[in-house]
């Protein structure tokens, strides 16, 4: 992928950041920085307990760095804006609401009519057409996650940012709704920072994977992935990239 | 034929008590102490002559009127302490303190500031369920789940849209457990209160058919009307946990 091409949409600069706990200062971040071209797919792994998401959290500016700085077309990042949506493991559908009053909460502004009719064209997209009188107790986690990504999409964010967005869905459904992803990403253009643990997750989706080291937590390595879509993962050169990044994160036994 | 078997043993407890309390009425041969059925003939004679509902009215006014003044007091009053976190550090020690007070308590001062008319009790029984409702509204927003505040954040909505559409209906079922509670309460109190220098509600009933010739069927069946209308409004408040809004919270 020329990322280089691409103007840079997210600019992380020697991003750091620490914890006050009982045994002292804990550095969950050393001097972190990356860029994320406008457009790009990017994918960051590393082990659990890197702070993976304390990054993703200081850049979609739910938090503040101790050191450095984060900047979305050229501009510091210091608080959320609806023009990067966050898309979570926990999900942050409101329970109080049905599908199509989600989709409309963020929809500041306009119409009740035209609101609707934006609600219902991301409900379809995304496979629930039908089911905009629900409420989220009535879904499945699979749809819950549908109704998750249409509410993020249906204020036509920049970027999605998308820490562990399906890990709490069984492998099949996780498949399913990264399949789901591509394809919305093939309609519409978002640059996407996706963190996550899996590493065939990220080949799947990631133009670019980002791996984290732990302890201190820097920035062990990048790899570009040159497959085009639809990637077949159980391909040779797949596979080989896929041991690549697990050697990064210190997994050896695919390398016989 | 399930719902028979619920409910028989429950139904065979009521119907051992109100045999042994015959029995031994009859068998100590006690003169003041009524026997069940003439605690079911009193009741006729109350229905007959108008009184019971008079009674009922006037205890169900005082409730309504003292509980309503709660709610619209407490709920708000919640939502700022749990909103902003000034306001919770200032009250809730001063509503931590008054909090175990019994509303029982207050009847002197009560009775000193609006006299022996409707206030007083409206005054005790607003006491009375005031606290649970601040009390548990100021919980629900203190546990109203982060991620749903920064997905409001996220989204850049308003303050009002902040407030309509997550705040107030996350706490929801947290003020329908306060109204619950208050409700409860205030019933307990509106008897005690009115057993003090009124003319009407049920309490009074109570104390006033002691007092004029040691009527205890009368004051038996008075305790047992207590009771099925505070089942009854217990049972309405339930009904307020089936609302479509609140329904996620008992949902699982």
């Amino acid at each position: 992928m020329p990322t280089k091409d691409m103007s840079s949409k997210i600019r992380v600069d020697g991003v750091g950041k620490s914890f006050a706990t009982e045994e002292g200062k804990l550095h969950v971040l050393d001097s972190i920085s990356l860029e994320v071209g406008d457009g790009e797919i990017v994918a960051i792994v590393g082990p659990s307990g890197c702070g993976k998401s304390t990054l993703m959290n200081i850049i979609a500016g739910f938090d503040r760095p101790d050191r450095g700085s984060v900047s979305v077309d050229g501009v510091v990042q210091c608080k959320p804006s609806s023009r990067g949506i966050l898309i979570s493991q926990a999900g942050s559908v409101f329970p109080w609401l049905t599908v199509q009053q989600n989709l409309m909460f963020g929809l500041n502004g306009s119409e009740h009519a035209e609101k609707k009719q934006l609600a219902d064209h991301y409900a379809e997209m995304v496979g629930l057409k039908g089911f905009e009188a629900r409420y989220p107790h009535e879904l499945s986690g699979g749809m819950l996650k549908r109704a998750e990504l249409a509410r993020a999409l249906v204020v036509k964010p920049e970027i999605l940012y998308m820490d562990e967005p399906f890990s709490a869905l069984d492998a099949l459904l996780h498949l399913r709704m990264r399949n789901e992803l591509l394809r919305i990403l093939e309609q519409e253009r978002h640059t996407v920072l996706l963190i996550t643990h899996d590493v065939e997750e990220a080949i799947h989706v990631a133009n670019r994977i980002i791996v984290l080291s732990i302890r201190p937590t820097t920035i062990q390595a990048t790899f570009d992935v040159p497959f085009a879509h639809p990637r077949k993962l159980s391909s040779a050169p797949v596979q080989e990239l896929r041991t690549a990044i697990l050697r990064e994160l210190g997994v050896d036994s695919y390398s016989t | 034929m399930i719902a028979a078997k619920r409910v028989l043993p429950s139904i065979a407890v009521i119907a051992l008590i109100i045999g042994v309390w015959w029995a031994v009425v009859v068998a100590t041969a006690s003169v003041v102490f009524p026997t069940p059925w003439q605690v079911v003939t009193g009741t006729v004679e109350l229905v007959r002559d108008g009184t019971l509902f008079e009674h009922i009215g006037a205890s169900l006014f005082r409730v309504g009127v003292g509980f309503g003044l709660a709610v619209i007091v407490g709920v708000p009053l919640g939502l700022w302490m749990g909103w902003v976190r000034g306001a919770y550090v200032t009250l809730n020690p001063l509503f931590q303190m008054l909090r175990p007070i019994s509303p029982i308590a207050w009847i002197p001062i009560a009775i000193l500031w609006f006299g022996v008319g409707n206030v007083s009790p409206i005054f005790l029984i607003f006491l009375s369920s005031v606290f649970p409702m601040v009390v548990q509204t100021t919980a629900g927003v203190h546990t109203i789940e982060k991620r749903y505040l920064r997905a409001a954040a996220n989204f850049g909505v308003s303050r009002a849209t902040l407030f309509r559409q997550v705040v107030i209906p996350a706490v929801l079922p947290q003020i329908i457990v306060g109204m619950r509670i208050g409700l409860g309460v205030a019933w307990l109190v509106v008897v005690a209160a009115e057993m003090i220098a009124l003319r009407s509600g049920l309490g009074y009933l109570i104390i006033d058919s002691r007092n004029a010739g040691n009527r205890y069927d009368l004051v038996i069946a008075g305790m047992i009307i207590i009771g099925l209308i505070g089942l009854l409004l217990d049972g309405l408040m339930r009904l307020l946990e089936g609302l479509k809004v609140v329904r996620w919270r008992y949902a699982h």
